[in-house]
């Protein structure tokens, strides 16, 4: 079996102005949507109490809300996860002289009419200073994460072709996040962490490209730099491919099967690794294509290799 | 000719057996069960298992087996509801022991006596409590100023000087109202840092102070960190002890990042519950010792003689002590163990008036026992009529009994019949008796047990379904070098699983994420290296050059791109908690075994199928292309 025909011989540097611009479309909306609309942060970022409550029976979302208002819970945002009679209740963090272990049974007593199951399935209490610790911390992971490969791939292929990988990742990463702004979807600490396993997979798959474009710069003297970049990604074409489809399919089988809290991280990795796999091939390459690479910025500094060049 | 040395193969089979043994605990699972110690932290014994075993059969509490499991009782059930009935009644029989739930892993006696151990569950898995307090270090650094202020308030009104004195954050200002006196006043601001160490605590630097001359005394960084460490460390023992108070085996508490404790209760189920136990709260008071009256007489009559208390020590044994309090926990600063002339002992460190207190004491008392007595104030759940009720218990014990031997005041050490490691435990309990720092409950969440079953149940089938998807995938495009990926990947799924077990490690859900993700992006690198191999043999080389071209081309693209991956891993661990360290720990145990089963591994099987045939033609790799060979 094969994906594609022995040799594919696209021209995919060929429309990457009109790539380009699209990705810098998408990039901007992301942007404007993360401005304009930010997140839908979860109690993780910005403290709050979450219940997972279940009852015998199934339970109208309106009766629950009715009784949360009469307890003092006006700001509740109650829905259902599941079933029709598991309830997922979410409250603003309690004050700072708030008991806030009483959160929990005040809520089962307020809704004692409709025959709660205790304890709750699940109870989470987050201290708003907790939250916003871990959105600085989140963020610095991030910017520190990208610093350290950047000074790796440095390292291993000179400075145009670590810019080209950090526009790619940072590409990938704006996508990722605005695809869950755009659509309102819970961001919380799993989906930060895929987030942060995008930046990763999105980096193995530019490298994959990068190294065989360097190999290509040594074995082709002849091509002009946009020939040999299309050579090589036509060449890892069906290994990007294959690894990205297997990725995608086990991340399917825990997107459909891993229940709800991991819906979120799943979906933030397959939107990665589709967004991931395109920038590789467009975003990256053609990056580097445009900070005008040369075989000069290839060559590890070897004795013998630069004696080579032509 | 495609052949490893003989090394590299025995090393390979070496590890996957030896992965595979530390994995095969995880296969048997586990059972409900409790743990029974003696409170007094004596090892249980054989003699006690009889006693428990008739308890449970007398109450008609069906159980599996009643052991021995190192110092304490271990009793196994067949499901979780008999384990908490159970619970009730060895608590109710049983008040010295101390009975906490658990899971014991149903392990066969040879595992077992290499002392292995299955994958911890991390409280999502199995359901609990976790807690997440802060401690307020800035009121610690208030407090340990406001020591220093009192005492330097005092000793400027002795010397007659006129002040006034103001705390302003990490710093104390002094301004001195006649210049006259400026003199005198920084030879009384300079003794402060007189504690008879080498260094230098304080920084006092002159300054003025709304228009006055004065003083400026700021702690030095260390001492800043010291005593932030210490309201850390102190709120950390008392946690534990209280934590340790409820009986929960695989408790976790500890501290994380500068000023937060994370309390973990696998398990438990009620957090107000678990919440009230650990607002209980700790003192110490020093007392002499009446030594002319027989301590064992009034503790037959059940009376102090008057003006002493009746008290006991750990052990049991009674101690009269004079009614007079010497010293309070909240005047002691600081409590240390280490050596004196060789022998273990405890450094302790008062504040000012405490100081003075002891001074006087010990000035007159050269020769005669001193005690310290530690109070603890312990809430506890009584049902009385039907419902649950908050009593307050008090408890006392004396920790220490030593004869005073010379005269001091702000720093002395408490030494004799003493192990180093007691002289460790009544250090941590003095501090947890010192004043205490406020903490903060900042975050806190309950896993319902059916949730964390849920949990695993969903994990498992998605890790089995994901594994299975990519094994046809792979072994319909890749064909016999597909299986052998395959088994590369099974090998690798086997070594995560070790190597959690290994470090002991809790496997979360997002640790199972991580484990997914890995499967799918481990056989990233065969792709690489298979691909590598198809063109190599397109391009008409042979099948045995192709095979070895193929290995050698792949590997620094699959180390590059993997150590970029390891790099995000990592730097995911640093910063995340909890979850997020499980996620990242599972990643980068991927990404390491991976490369080795994927390259290596993978290598080896290759080798053994295809290295030794020269007359080979064709390889069984998929693709239109194995008739190109020249």
């Amino acid at each position: 079996m094969q994906l594609l025909s022995q040799t594919t011989n696209f021209n995919f540097m060929g429309p990457r102005r009109g790539l380009m611009t699209f990705s810098v479309i998408i990039v901007l909306i992301s942007l404007g949507s993360l401005a304009f609309r930010s997140l839908n942060f979860g109690i993780d970022f910005t403290g709050g109490v979450i219940l997972e409550i279940s009852f015998p029976n199934a339970v109208e979302l309106e009766d629950v809300r009715a009784d949360l208002t009469a307890a003092g819970y006006a700001d509740a945002l109650v829905q259902n996860f599941g079933s029709a009679s598991d309830v997922l209740i979410r409250l603003p963090p309690p004050g700072e002289n708030e008991e806030a272990q009483s959160v929990g049974n005040t809520v089962l007593d307020a809704l004692a009419d409709l025959n709660p199951n205790r304890p709750p399935l699940r109870e989470e209490v987050v201290g708003s200073q907790v939250g916003s610790d871990l959105t600085e911390q989140g963020g610095l992971a991030m910017l520190f994460a990208l610093i350290m490969i950047f000074g790796y791939v440095m390292l291993r292929f000179r400075w145009k072709f670590a810019a080209g990988a950090i526009i790619a990742t940072v590409h990938d990463v704006v996508i990722t996040v605005g695809f869950f702004s755009v659509l309102g979807l819970g961001f919380d600490l799993t989906v930060l962490a895929a987030v942060l396993a995008v930046i990763g997979y999105s980096l193995n798959d530019t490298i994959v490209v990068y190294d065989r474009i360097r190999e290509n710069f040594r074995a082709m003297r002849r091509g002009t730099p946009e020939q040999i970049v299309n050579a090589s990604i036509n060449q890892t074409l069906s290994r990007t491919l294959i690894t990205a489809l297997t990725t995608v399919l086990v991340l399917v089988a825990l997107l459909f099967l891993g229940g709800e809290s991991v819906f979120g991280f799943s979906l933030a990795l397959i939107v990665g690794i589709i967004v991931g796999t395109y920038s590789s091939i467009y975003v990256a390459s053609a990056a580097a294509l445009a900070l005008e690479v040369s075989p000069a910025d290839l060559m590890p500094p070897k004795r013998e290799e630069v004696d080579d060049m032509p | 000719m495609n052949r490893y040395p003989l090394w590299v193969n025995v090393l390979v089979l070496v590890v996957l057996l030896v992965g595979a043994i530390f994995a095969l605990p995880n296969v048997y699972g586990d059972d409900p069960a409790i743990h029974i110690t003696r409170s007094d932290g004596e090892p249980l014994t054989e003699t006690a298992l009889p006693q428990i075993e008739k308890t449970l059969t007398d109450a008609d509490m069906p159980y599996l087996s009643v052991g021995l499991e190192e110092d304490a009782a271990l009793v196994r059930f067949t499901d979780v509801p008999q384990q908490l009935r159970a619970l009730d009644v060895i608590r109710d029989t049983y008040p010295a022991y101390v009975a906490a739930l658990t899971l014991a892993p149903r392990l066969p006696g040879w595992l077992e006596a290499l002392g292995l151990r299955p994958m911890n569950l991390g409280l999502d898995l199995r359901g609990g409590v976790y807690f997440l307090f802060q401690v307020d270090l800035d009121s610690a650094i208030q407090q340990f100023l406001n020591n220093y202020e009192t005492d330097l308030r005092t000793q400027l009104r002795e010397a007659d000087i006129r002040n006034s004195l103001k705390i302003d954050g990490e710093t104390l200002l002094v301004s001195i109202v006649n210049d006259d006196d400026l003199d005198r006043a920084e030879k009384i601001v300079n003794s402060l840092d007189d504690t008879g160490q080498l260094t230098n605590r304080l920084l006092i630097t002159p300054t003025t102070v709304d228009g006055q001359r004065g003083f400026r005394i700021a702690l030095t960084p260390e001492l800043l960190k010291e005593r932030q460490d210490f309201a850390i460390q102190q709120n950390t023992v008392t946690l534990r002890n209280r934590v340790n108070e409820f009986g929960v085996s695989e408790a976790v508490v500890q501290r994380q990042g500068l000023d937060r404790i994370l309390v973990q209760l696998p398990g438990i189920q009620d957090p107000a519950q678990v919440e009230r136990t650990l607002d209980a709260t700790a003192t110490l008071e020093y007392h002499l010792v009446d030594q002319d009256a027989d301590p064992y007489q009034a503790a037959e009559r059940g009376r102090a003689p008057l003006g002493d208390e009746l008290h006991y020590d750990k052990a049991g044994t009674p101690i009269l002590l004079r009614r007079e309090v010497i010293v309070t926990g909240d005047q002691v600063t600081d409590a240390t163990p280490g050596y004196d002339r060789g022998v273990p002992a405890v450094f302790v460190n008062l504040n000012p008036q405490g100081a003075r207190r002891m001074l006087e004491t010990t000035s007159k008392n050269v020769g005669r026992n001193m005690a310290v007595l530690f109070i603890e104030e312990k809430l506890e759940i009584v049902e009385r009529d039907g419902k649950q009720v908050i009593n307050t218990k008090t408890e006392e014990t004396v920790i220490s009994n030593a004869t005073i031997q010379g005269v001091f005041s702000n720093r002395f050490q408490t030494s004799g019949s003493m192990t180093t490691f007691e002289a460790q435990d009544l250090a941590l309990l003095l501090r947890a008796g010192a004043l205490a720092t406020p903490i903060v409950k900042v975050e806190e969440r309950t896993i319902g047990p059916s949730l964390g079953q849920d949990n695993i149940e969903k994990g498992r089938l998605a890790v089995i379904v994901g594994f299975l998807a990519v094994v046809v995938f792979m072994a319909l495009y890749y064909r016999v070098f597909g299986l052998i990926a395959n088994l590369a990947l099974f090998a690798n799924v086997v070594l995560i699983i070790a190597a959690l077990s290994m470090f002991g490690a809790a496997l979360t859900l997002p640790g199972i994420a991580g484990i997914v993700l890995t499967v799918g992006m481990a056989v990233d690198a065969n792709v690489l290296i298979f691909e590598r191999i198809r063109e190599e043999l397109r391009n008409g080389n042979s099948p045995q050059a192709s095979i070895r071209a193929g290995y050698e081309k792949a590997f620094s693209t699959i180390a590059d791109a993997n150590i970029t991956t390891l790099i995000a891993a990592v730097v995911l661990f640093w910063f995340g908690t909890g979850p997020i360290q499980g996620f990242a720990v599972t990643l980068s145990i991927g990404i390491v075994t991976s490369m080795f089963t994927a390259i290596v591994g993978t290598r080896v099987v290759v080798n053994l199928v295809f290295g030794r045939r020269t007359q080979l033609r064709r390889l069984s790799i998929g693709g239109r292309i194995s008739n190109a060979a020249a």
